[in-house]
């Protein structure tokens, strides 16, 4: 390997860059954590080929919601702004991409237009609630019911839009019944588009996309502004006092949250062909709160993992008895935030992690 | 005539949401404004006052003392809630929300599997009155003069009565009144039962003009959140008038656009006020008189 001086800047700035996957604000670090990491990745992928399609459809579905999470991870657990109202992200995103890819159809790979167009409108629609909320200095207790107030609003709005005169273009809106048969993603390829329905195809660009974010997200939250996201949110005072922009710091959180929300939104879309009002509902509101509070908040790692621990736990339940699910859901709320304040997740990590730093020493 | 009836119309659709308003946001805002607790369970204490009153009501019960009791189950509840759970969240206030959420979740959905998804509710009594041809409930104006009955009686029981001054004082400054031998952990618990009393007596009073759904809760939750948000933390400088302001501004936008921009109109009140006066009308007025 020679070394090529006018190549050095740009690949430093890059180690740098990849420096930031371990840091102060994110759990696991060393080759054993990135071991581990790299096994459960080839675990994830070999998948599909140990089980049929319809599970893997149900994985893929699963790993839709982990967006939503680890975007509500950075905004509570990270920024310190406990927001209620995700899924309004959720369904404006599901509905604008449903009403995109009505009207525009699926050639030339439109619905991947779509699909970004529909998480840039989740996240300017969070950077407007945010600048209104955190320029407007409110803080702790408020921002949730600020938030919680907004989706509850939606939900009215788009359960109300039942009539042949709500409809954006070829879309019909459709009220509390939702919307349904806009086309799944469609990847543009040499001799036939592929069209991703629920499978393995769709399981794979789901995983690119989860391993993309975490692996982002953990260089984001290690960076200057992850940790002035921290300092935040043990300290605003003190951080302003400082000379940051609190306000500022906080409205880009909440906004790259929202943008998660969104692409979750729209993804699940995608997967489905339908989004309803109900997706912005109280119910749905309380999901990601219990993931993230569940898994633990602190932690992009554990917000991950037990996103995908409750979700699969609370399929399970709901075969063997749907209707205790939710009263399962409240009580794990309860446990956790009386029990375990930091999550689950969190706590078993940091049990292992002493236990491996004892071994070692 | 038709000026007269025209007015009533107006006067009779405000009196109606600023009541409504009031009545249910009254518990919320005792328990925020005085414990710093932003309880989410508020519409399930709300859906238990209901579900106990209509029971009582068609056990033979008359429906006032009905509705008492419903309040005072609810409140039993509630102090039951705070010394299992809110207790040891007072210094955590996210966690508190969380908790209570958590409440709520259990509880809608534990009402859904034991008692079905409706129950039998009561009819609305007192019939109706007419006025210029038009005919308007009269329950629902017995209810406007529940609402100001309930500012009155709270306003007397915080600031003209021995259990409001030793509540304030263990508010203000805990230690201090610990030190002066006042049981703070009594009081809290006391609190918030009386919180979730209120919450209980707004579900006993809408009763029964409302279908009995274990969900009945929700349809209060943005109301008295948005109310309590506008007011700030003091109830009668902030709720009352923030109730005030907001029916007009809903009672306005439904009768010339319909229900949905009332709500909507509400929800851009909020936005616009905590962006303008982010310790609401209760901050902004303090502040202008200090």
């Amino acid at each position: 390997m020679t070394l090529n001086t006018t190549d050095t800047v740009p690949r430093s700035r890059a180690r740098r860059l990849f420096s930031r996957l371990e840091g102060p604000q994110t759990m696991g670090s060393g080759p054993a954590f990135w071991t581990v990491a790299a096994l459960v990745l080839g675990v994830a992928a070999a998948y599909p080929l140990i089980a049929d399609a319809w599970t893997v459809g149900n994985a893929a579905y699963f790993l839709i919601w982990t967006f939503m999470a680890m975007g509500l991870g950075v905004v509570w657990g990270y920024a310190g702004a406990l927001s209620f109202g995700q899924t309004a992200f959720f369904g404006l995103a599901g509905y604008a991409y449903g009403v995109i890819t009505i009207n525009l159809g699926t050639a030339y790979g439109l619905t991947i237009v779509a699909l970004l167009l529909s998480v840039a409108i989740g996240g300017l629609f969070a950077l407007v609630i945010g600048y209104f909320m955190f320029y407007g200095r409110i803080q702790g207790v408020f921002i949730g019911i600020v938030t919680l107030s907004v989706t509850l609003v939606l939900e009215t709005f788009m359960a109300q839009t039942a009539g042949p005169q709500w409809r954006i273009g070829e879309a019909r809106l459709n009220g509390f019944n939702g919307m349904s048969g806009m086309p799944p993603l469609t990847l543009p390829w040499f001799g036939g588009d592929i069209v991703l329905y629920p499978g393995p195809p769709l399981y794979y660009l789901l995983l690119g996309l989860v391993v993309i974010c975490y692996l982002g997200l953990r260089i984001l939250l290690n960076s200057p502004f992850g940790n002035v996201l921290v300092a935040i949110r043990e300290n605003p005072h003190r951080v302003g006092m400082l000379g940051y922009d609190v306000r500022l710091y906080q409205m880009l959180a909440f906004g790259i949250g929202g943008a998660f929300a969104a692409l979750s939104g729209a993804l699940y879309t995608a997967w489905g062909q339908y989004i309803t009002p109900s997706s912005m509902g109280l119910t749905s509101a309380a999901l990601p709160i219990v993931w993230v509070a569940v898994g633990g908040r602190r932690d992009i790692t554990a917000t991950l993992i037990g996103t995908l621990v409750v979700l699969a736990g609370f399929q399970t339940l709901t075969i063997y008895g749907s209707q205790y699910a939710l009263v399962v859901m409240g009580a794990l709320l309860l446990v956790t935030v009386l029990a375990a304040p930091q999550g689950l997740i969190v706590g078993a990590m940091t049990l292992l992690g002493r236990l491996f730093q004892r071994s070692k020493t | 005539m038709a000026l007269f009836q025209s007015v009533f119309g107006m006067l009779y659709q405000f009196g109606d949401t600023f009541a409504f308003l009031v009545i249910s946001c009254a518990g919320l805002a005792v328990i925020f404004g005085m414990m710093g607790v932003i309880n989410l369970a508020h519409g399930e204490f709300i859906m238990c006052g209901a579900y106990v009153t209509a029971s009582a009501a068609r056990a033979g019960l008359p429906l006032p003392l009905a509705i008492l009791t419903g309040a005072l189950v609810a409140g039993l509840v509630g102090m039951l809630v705070e010394r299992l759970v809110i207790r040891h969240l007072y210094h955590r206030p996210l966690d508190s929300i969380i908790a209570t959420w958590g409440i709520s979740l259990i509880a809608t959905q534990g009402v859904l599997i034991v008692l079905g998804s409706t129950m039998q509710g009561v009819g609305t009594p007192l019939g109706s009155i007419d006025v210029g041809g038009r005919s308007y409930s009269l329950y629902r104006l017995v209810l406007m003069a529940c609402a100001l009955g309930l500012l009155g009686g709270l306003y007397v029981l915080f600031y003209h009565s021995r259990f409001g001054v030793i509540a304030r004082a263990t508010i203000q400054k805990p230690q201090m009144a610990h030190a002066l031998g006042v049981n703070t952990g009594r009081m809290y618990g006391l609190t918030f039962g009386l919180g979730a009393a209120l919450a209980g007596l707004a579900g006993g009073l809408y009763a029964p003009t409302m279908t009995m759904v274990p969900t009945m809760g929700s349809t209060f939750m943005v109301e008295s959140f948005v109310t309590v948000v506008v007011g700030g933390a003091d109830i009668f400088v902030g709720a009352a008038p923030a109730a005030a302001i907001l029916a007009l501004i809903k009672a306005g936008l439904t009768a010339w656009y319909g229900q949905l921009f009332g709500q909507i109109g509400l929800l851009v009140t909020v936005i616009l006020v905590i962006r303008i006066l982010p310790g609401g009308l209760s901050g902004w007025l303090k502040g202008t008189t200090r």
